[in-house]
């Protein structure tokens, strides 16, 4: 494998006295879709909202170990988290667009790092708005307030706002799981037009959907990682009994 | 019609009659004083200052109460904004590591909300002998300050609490620094209810009199800086109704209606700005 993209070691997480997280090392391709799998209650989101320091937020919650984006350990460090942050892009379960109107939505991580021109704005908005499919839909309607959209629209939208700043990294926390299954198919083929200029790592606990577009698979089980590596293999050969169970739908 | 059924319908029952029954009460009180004092309004009560022998059913009116009133109200509700909607979102935004911390400033603000108003007035007034002031519209503004302070960072707190997490760590991932997510995302969600919470303290500033009664003083003259005593609302009706005299207890009435008819048109506005403003309000 080439020089991964993230690299997670020795991590530990403990919220008051029950470990959520125990010794995590795992490595995530670089511009690849890894896919963190497991059954609800596993730590597979803890361990996504550790990279990019959302459990910052909750002071019960002790982190040991190192994450490395290239040679820099992100979770041990005094940079400015916000810019930390920006190097990741999230999509959370459910679209949280901000409440402003659909374009001030994607420019707004545009603004907040001083890029201010209007022309330069609209022609970023446009951009983004196209990359996930989004302009054709709301063109002419791009100072109605985000709330008018629909559910799926407003994911794509997130999407967009996220890559307006412009970063390496997607973070997907189950993103299709408030979505019908025609907008949820749109977001996975805008994941595997994206991935060759974005690293993308997705939890979810849809076996079928991991199939589908998966590159790399992390399964986890109760705050461990049982088995990871390339999806054809963990697909067609796994190693572990405990995955050849999970694969069979003998529990979840 | 078995056990369940008749459950529903005694509880609806039960509802139906409280609602009823507190809707009957208001109108009740709206109702006695229309009927008391809007025969006695007339234009020289709302546009002249007492003349000599007012309170003895001379000629004049209250305008000096009206406008003192007004610049109490408007100079305090300012006044708690500025200091209520900060103190509002460092709770939400800034604090949110430490819930006990949150919990126990909750927890104070409730208690100081419950405190009664004369007790603030009390304070309001050692607070001016401490400091050489005498009773003016400085005094009284400060003092009403105090006390809708608490009632305006519970009423924004509680709009700030009904924000979603997720919209907070969406716009933390984006690379916002805290202050950005107070002022361009958290303000923004949540201005209809800040726009509520401005009213609900501005009813309760107009309207209150034992914050006033120590610290105001009580003139004829309208103020012209914030060095003089001024007269309000509550105060004027308070003397009027005081007096020996029915045409004077009858302005009273009056004066009471002219109270309510300002609450009534500050709501109104806020319901007409808060609806323009809402329109890019996420419903989660």
């Amino acid at each position: 494998m080439d020089q991964p993209e993230i690299s997670i070691r020795n991590l530990n997480l403990s919220f008051e006295k029950q470990q959520i997280l125990k010794n995590i090392n795992v490595d995530i391709p670089r511009h690849k879709i890894t896919v963190i799998m497991g059954p609800s209650g596993c730590g597979k989101t803890t361990l996504m909202r550790c990279m990019n320091r959302l459990t910052d937020l909750n002071t019960q919650a002790k982190v040991s170990g190192n994450i490395f984006i290239g040679d820099r350990d992100i979770l041990n460090t005094n940079d400015d988290i916000t810019e930390i942050r920006k190097m990741m892009g999230l999509l959370a379960q459910r679209p949280y667009p901000l409440p402003m109107n659909i374009f001030n939505n994607v420019a707004y991580g545009l603004r907040i790092s001083g890029r201010k021109k209007k022309r330069f704005l609209e022609k970023r908005v446009e951009h983004y708005l196209r990359q996930v499919n989004l302009w054709e839909e709301v063109k002419d309607r791009l100072r109605d307030p985000a709330a008018v959209l629909s559910i799926g629209q407003q994911q794509r939208l997130c999407l967009a706002r996220g890559l307006a700043v412009d970063p390496r990294i997607i973070l997907a926390d189950e993103p299709t799981s408030a979505l019908d299954p025609i907008s949820s198919q749109l977001i996975e083929e805008k994941f595997a037009e994206l991935k060759s200029s974005y690293t993308i790592v997705m939890v979810t606990h849809i076996l079928r959907q991991a199939r589908r577009i998966a590159d790399h698979v992390v399964f986890m089980y109760m705050g461990e990682v049982i088995e990871q590596g390339p999806a054809n293999e963990f697909f067609e050969n796994p190693q572990m009994e405990m995955t050849k169970s999970y694969l069979k739908g003998l529990f979840y | 019609m078995n056990r369940r059924q008749a459950e529903e319908y005694f509880f609806r029952g039960l509802m139906f009659i409280s609602s009823t029954f507190i809707i009957m009460v208001l109108c009740h009180i709206i109702y006695s004083i229309l009927s008391a004092g809007l025969p006695h309004l007339n234009w020289d009560m709302i546009s002249k200052v007492p003349e000599g022998g007012y309170y003895f059913g001379k000629g004049g009116g209250i305008l000096n109460a009206i406008i003192g009133s007004l610049y109490v109200a408007v100079g305090a509700t300012s006044l708690a904004l500025a200091i209520g909607l900060p103190v509002a979102l460092f709770m939400n935004i800034h604090l949110t590591k430490w819930k006990k911390i949150v919990n126990g400033i909750r927890f104070l603000m409730d208690l100081l909300c419950g405190i009664p108003s004369i007790v603030y007035g009390a304070f309001g007034f050692t607070l001016m002998i401490f400091f050489g002031l005498r009773t003016s519209l400085l005094a009284g503004i400060i003092t009403v300050t105090v006390f809708i302070v608490p009632i305006m960072i519970r009423a924004i707190d509680e709009v700030l609490m009904t924000i979603p997490r997720g919209l907070f760590e969406s716009a933390l991932s984006l690379g916002s620094t805290k202050s950005e997510i107070s002022y361009r995302v958290f303000f923004k969600q949540s201005i209809a209810g800040i726009i509520t919470a401005i009213l609900l303290s501005f009813g309760r500033a107009i309207g209150d009199a034992a914050s006033v009664l120590l610290t105001t003083g009580y003139t004829d003259y309208i103020p012209t800086s914030l060095n003089q005593p001024t007269a309000t609302l509550p105060l004027a009706i308070f003397f009027q109704l005081s007096s020996p005299i029915l045409e004077v207890r009858q302005r009273a009435y009056a004066s009471a209606v002219i109270l309510i008819a300002i609450i009534l048109f500050i709501s109104l506005l806020a319901r007409i700005l808060t609806y323009s403003y809402k329109k890019n309000k996420i419903n989660y």
